[in-house]
């Protein structure tokens, strides 16, 4: 079965006919060619996949297109002005917080939903809200750093 | 002359690409007509294939191939050639690929699969070591000895389950034995583990109609996919195209070849269209390499003063059901079982095993994890046991220059002490005045030398532009442990540039020169070298010109940000940018021409092993030796173990990127805390129990320790600017230097990884009170 959906992502307005059975995250990579977004386990299990929906961190994985119906989505591409890295995405390159990149597009929307939220969070807070982002590179630490640094400068106390 | 790239923390080139969601990784290829590849796996451990009738899944609209071991019986391999692209008439382990669909979509691809009619005839599995090993055992490979290898390297014993023995003999073990005070023996386990790079596994193939055939393939080797695909198909070479795009993690499971030649062997058929196999997070777990299990039996004689004096080991592999890759790493581990301690006599025999479980293979350490998971226990034990400190007994016997590893080679630029001291600094080792209630310390060491054939060559290529800016051309992946920011400081650094004026590519076999393969932590060591000739070869002809143009001999003459002037700052300058394209004259004729560099690398006097001792002058290119410590705390309730710090030093000969170098030794932590308290391939009847994220745990941002990281830095002679390899090595000891720390805390010791609750738990009911 199929249904028209209109949505906007990273602010830009789309309609589109999807199968009642289609992902998100298959709508932004097949459809939109927005291949920022990256299919990790397709389980919701590691996070790679991280956009935001209405400001909230979400698997694209475990999303049906007609559920965003309406809805906002942003995705990584939406996080930078054109070409120039945001706050959040040039910590993570200066603090070391990408090796091979795999997760890092789940990581920053992640920490852009925390920081959203919360402009001072504790590294326990920064911990909590990537748990569910797995990374095989990085170790975390460097990842930790950088949302603190993009974080207000009060921030990053322990 | 000082320095002005190299050794200082650059971010990494491909930061701002990989963080604006931009980088491009295989899945995300995307070409007109590309058909989509499912794979049929066998459900058994191992069985007889009577009959595969794929007939009505071809005859399915929409399916444009159907493959089996019927249809393709190319075979692959590294080291010895005994894995079948698809399985040829029996399967060996739960997870082989018996055929695959090529269709226009993916859902067409899993219905064909469903039409695919596979007759089995079960055979008696040989599903652990015990039963591989034992007189009469069923045999996973009946023609291993018709499988072609590497003669006088590799020894398979015929009509057994093991496909490698590899012996080291060194001085007299009896003597050794009759000599020591006491003995102590144990034996430690490593179950199979999966690596988990959170990109799976992925390629695209296309043949044209010219026959030519392009691989765009998330791999650490292109060349090594190209050589092998070469072997299989009976093909050139340069009739083969292998690019890598980004590769989301490698640590081994990316080595070799994988999933290439199932992709191949389709677009072969299927011509010119593109196939595309993207594999599934569960095919991942059961179906690509694992890490080898292992049963590690040390037996070590030492004196009452805490020397050890000898050593028997018994190295076990569970090698899976092909180990065309595993081979080496059972060599690598015989060569390398005296750990990073000098012993006068040492007996080692490891053997890799065949079992009907998924196919073992290189994972990050190559064996080092697994080895040094029982030798730092076996010490530490022997420390207790004595009533010595644990950093003293290693301290003792740590291998220092002078000292003799197990192959006889006499070692020199050492740092490993310092490493040792400095660990145990970080993480307080001797503050037991602050020792808490089931707190403790634990300190592990480490040496690893990158497990190559003495052959193993990298090359540079290096264009300059018309701007002045220059490309460094390599075939090395970027599979995330920044190789391509730290190739460019090396350029760079020769040639004064910024870093800004250096760009670098991912591989392209048709563009890029030879790279034997991202493994061994041996880029920054055998690419480095090689980048760092090219740069030197454009820098000699950039300066010959100049010299011209100044008047002013070559050696009078330096680069600074590209600008060409006399060191004495007189006289006129001139740039890389004027001189790019070659010299023009005053007359308005030109000499010379576009300025490019070349460069090679080919460790010197890598010696081959004697077959019945292992003796050998050199084995590898270069030793890198490590320390780690952590500090942990154990809910004896519950068993839990909690890391709290991990202190870690290696000696790395040169920092070039102190900011990549931290992420490596960080990520290294992390990923031998994972492995020690979680990770474990769980089978039952040889099948994959676990295989999601969801039952196969890795640790998460959640668990992350203080981690407290040094360098050491004793150059290496051949190294470039001095530099060893070390980013496989940073998890080696954390898992090791944990289970140290848990005996410390409570008193038990942990032999079989993963250190769970329940072990610990039942470790601490049955510890006399």
């Amino acid at each position: 079965m199929q249904r028209k959906i209109a949505f906007t992502v990273n602010q830009q307005q789309v309609e589109i006919v999807v199968d009642t059975f289609e992902r998100l995250i298959d709508v932004l990579r097949e459809r939109l060619d927005l291949t920022g977004t990256k299919e990790g386990c397709g389980g919701g299990e590691c996070g790679a996949c991280t956009v935001l929906l209405d400001g909230e961190s979400i698997n694209s994985c475990l999303v049906l297109a007609v559920e965003v119906d309406g809805k906002a989505v942003r995705t990584v591409e939406g996080l930078s002005n054109y070409l120039e890295l945001d706050k959040l995405q040039q910590a993570f390159v200066n603090e070391g917080a990408i090796q091979c990149g795999f997760c890092t597009p789940g990581m920053l929307m992640s920490a852009r939903a925390l920081l959203d939220k919360n402009n001072e969070p504790t590294v326990a807070e920064i911990r909590e809200a990537i748990s569910g982002n797995l990374c095989r590179c990085t170790g975390y630490e460097r990842i930790v750093v950088a949302v603190s640094k993009a974080a207000r400068p009060a921030s990053a106390k322990a | 002359m000082e320095n002005t790239v190299v050794g200082k923390s650059y971010p990494r080139l491909d930061g701002p690409v990989k963080a604006l969601g931009a980088a491009k990784y295989v899945a995300d290829l995307k070409m007109p007509n590309m058909l989509h590849v499912k794979v049929l796996r066998s459900p058994h451990p191992h069985a007889r294939i009577v009959r595969i009738d794929s007939s009505k899944a071809a005859a399915l609209p929409g399916v444009r191939a159907v493959l089996s071991g019927q249809d393709c019986q190319a075979m692959l391999g590294l080291y010895l050639i005994d894995r079948p692209i698809f399985a040829i008439d029996k399967v060996r382990f739960v997870g082989e690929p018996v055929a695959a669909v090529a269709a226009t979509n993916l859902r067409l691809a899993a219905q064909a699969l469903a039409l695919i009619a596979v007759e089995y005839e079960l055979l008696p599995p040989v599903l652990d070591l015990a039963t591989a090993l034992a007189k009469d055992a069923p045999l996973v490979h009946e023609k291993l000895h018709e499988y072609a290898h590497i003669h006088n390297v590799f020894f398979p014993v015929p009509h057994t389950n093991i496909s490698n023995h590899s012996k080291i003999r060194k001085g007299d073990v009896n003597l050794g034995f009759s000599q020591s005070d006491y003995i102590y023996e144990a034996t430690y386990r490593v179950p199979q583990m999966q690596h988990v790079p959170i990109e799976a596994h992925g390629a695209v193939a296309q043949m044209d109609m010219t026959g030519k055939v392009t691989i765009w393939s998330g791999c650490q080797s292109p060349n090594a996919v190209r050589k092998l695909a070469a072997v299989a198909f009976n093909l050139p070479e340069g009739r083969i195209r292998v690019i890598t795009p980004q590769v989301g993690g490698g640590f081994g499971g990316k080595a070799g070849i994988g999933i290439e030649g199932m992709v191949m062997a389709l677009a072969m058929r299927v011509a010119p269209y593109p196939v595309r196999l993207i594999l599934e997070r569960e095919e991942v777990f059961c179906g690509t390499a694992v890490r080898q299990g292992l049963q590690a039996t040390i037996k070590t004689g030492y004196t009452k003063e805490g020397r050890l004096l000898a050593q028997e080991a018994d190295l076990i592999w569970d090698g899976g059901a092909y180990t065309e890759y595993g081979v080496n790493i059972v060599r690598a581990a015989a060569y390398s079982s005296a750990g990073p301690y000098d012993i006068a006599h040492l007996k080692t025999d490891s053997y890799c095993v065949y079992t009907n479980t998924p196919v073992g293979g290189p994972f990050r350490g190559f064996g080092m994890g697994e080895l040094h998971w029982a030798l730092e226990q076996q010490i530490d034990v022997i420390a207790a046991k004595l009533g010595m400190d644990p950093v003293a007994i290693r301290l003792q016997n740590a291998a220092r220059d002078g000292s003799t590893n197990a192959t006889g080679e006499v070692l020199v630029g050492v740092g490993l002490d310092k490493c040792i001291n400095e660990a145990a600094r970080l993480i307080g080792m001797d503050s037991i005045s602050e020792k808490k209630l089931h707190h403790g310390k634990g300190l592990a060491c480490m040496v690893k030398g990158p497990s190559t054939p003495g052959t193993a060559a990298s090359s540079a290529f290096i264009k300059v532009n018309e701007d002045g800016s220059i490309n460094v051309t390599i075939s090395s992946a970027e599979i995330g442990q920044g190789m391509q920011t730290v190739m460019a400081q090396i350029a760079a650094e020769e040639l004064g540039l910024p870093m800004e004026m250096v760009h670098i590519n991912t591989p392209d076999t048709d563009y890029s020169p030879y790279e034997w393969q991202t493994v061994a932590s041996r880029i920054t060591y055998s690419t480095g070298n090689a980048v760092q000739r090219a740069a030197r070869e454009a820098r000699g002809k950039l300066l010959a010109m100049a010299s011209e143009k100044l008047e002013s001999p070559p050696e009078s003459l330096t680069i600074v940000r590209g600008v060409i002037a006399r060191r004495d700052g007189i006289g006129p300058t001139t740039s890389i940018k004027e001189l790019a394209l070659g010299l023009s004259l005053p007359t308005g004729a030109g000499r010379g021409g576009p300025v490019m560099g070349t460069g090679y690398f080919i460790p010197d006097g890598i010696h081959g092993m004697d077959p019945e001792t292992g003796q050998t002058p050199k084995v590898t290119s270069h030793w890198t030796f490590g320390a780690q410590a952590a500090e942990v705390a154990v809910d004896v309730e519950t068993g839990k173990v909690n890391v709290l710090r991990v202190s870690a030093v290696y000696d790395t000969g040169f920092v070039l990127n102190p900011l990549l170098a931290l992420g490596q030794v960080e990520g290294g932590i992390m990923q031998g805390l994972s492995v020690a308290l979680y990770e474990e391939l769980q089978l039952s009847q040889g099948q994959v129990k676990n295989p999601s994220f969801v039952d196969y745990k890795i640790a998460t941002a959640a668990e992350l320790p203080e981690m407290l990281v040094g360098f050491v830095e004793t150059p290496l002679d051949d190294g470039p600017y001095g530099a060893r390899g070390f980013g496989e090595h940073t998890m080696v000891p954390t898992a090791p230097a944990i289970a140290n720390a848990i005996f410390n805390a409570v008193g038990v010791r942990i032999v079989d990884l993963p250190i769970t609750p329940e072990k610990v738990l039942a470790a601490l009911r049955a510890k006399p009170k």
